[in-house]
């Protein structure tokens, strides 16, 4: 069993983060491209600077990178982070779904006819 | 069978899948509050599970183990803690060592299931939470595992296929 390991302050910083609708846009926003901080507080009904603290929070949080260039500070997502959640979900959901198909063979077995499976009798 | 949606939640760590089934909700609840039949389902073929303990009542203890084709026994455990029959079940559900006590130093997820009659046909919402990454990780390497075993098993039935 291999386990990436990160540990509770990282899984905190992770969560917080997260809890927050403009940041969960941004990293969304800087999934598809890197944006600058500028750029983005345009998006926002907010001040420059408030943006910057919420750049700021997922900075820590591992979800972004900032990186200047000239005299912007670029955005970008940290994909890794995002995508090993989506991974796991995904893992996940085919659990589930090999899951619901048994489930439904059985039903069908007693429902309707009693039926043979491959090498035993149900 | 028809999975209706997959709603997947990559902040709060929730996973929920909406299938419906053509039969009474009656008879869909029986393949959750039965053990005879939960174990045909639960694990794997390669895998299955057998449940030991079984009390679904609130705060009720749930013990089952799958066993591997090699013979070796997988323990987990559930704790109910919410369950109406009919309708709703929701449990935590761990990993135990091998004498079927709790590992506490292994992950823990919630899972709740809710059913509704909606005609001829029951709506079943599965709903699955991590707590943290690690811990679906975590869970997950165990049962991808698994996963793997039971493909190379039907590698196996393949190549015992006559090859004419």
């Amino acid at each position: 069993m291999v386990v990436e390991t990160l540990s509770d302050d990282d899984v905190d910083r992770l969560f917080q983060a997260l809890a927050d609708r403009t940041r969960r846009d941004i990293v969304r926003r800087t999934m598809v491209g890197d944006s600058s901080v500028s750029a983005l507080a345009r998006s926002y009904d907010m001040s420059f600077a408030a943006v910057q603290k919420h750049v700021a929070v997922l900075e820590r949080a591992d979800l972004v990178v900032k990186q200047r260039r000239g005299r912007e500070q670029l955005v970008r997502c940290n994909v890794d982070t995002v995508r090993r959640a989506q991974r796991l979900l995904d893992q996940l959901e085919s659990v589930w779904l090999d899951r619901l198909d048994r489930f439904e063979q059985l039903l069908d077995d007693r429902n309707q006819r009693p039926t043979v499976t491959k090498g035993k009798t149900s | 069978m028809t999975v209706t949606d997959v709603r997947k939640d990559t902040a709060a760590l929730t996973m929920e899948i909406v299938s419906e089934f053509t039969a009474p909700i009656e008879r869909v609840w029986q393949l959750l509050a039965d053990p005879r039949q939960l174990e045909r389902w639960w694990g794997p073929p390669t895998h299955p599970a057998t449940f030991t303990d079984f009390d679904l009542t609130s705060g009720g203890a749930v013990a089952y183990f799958m066993t591997a084709p090699d013979g070796e026994q997988y323990h987990g455990w559930w704790r109910v803690r919410e369950v109406d029959p009919p309708n709703a079940l929701e449990v935590q559900d761990g990993f135990a060592n091998d004498d079927g006590e709790p590992n506490p130093d292994l992950p823990v997820n919630i899972m709740r299931i809710d059913l509704e009659a909606m005609g001829a046909v029951t709506q079943m919402t599965i709903r699955s939470t991590f707590p943290t990454l690690d811990a679906m990780e975590q869970t997950l390497a165990m049962g991808a595992e698994e996963g793997m075993r039971q493909a190379l098993g039907q590698i196996d039935d393949l190549l015992l296929l006559p090859s004419t």
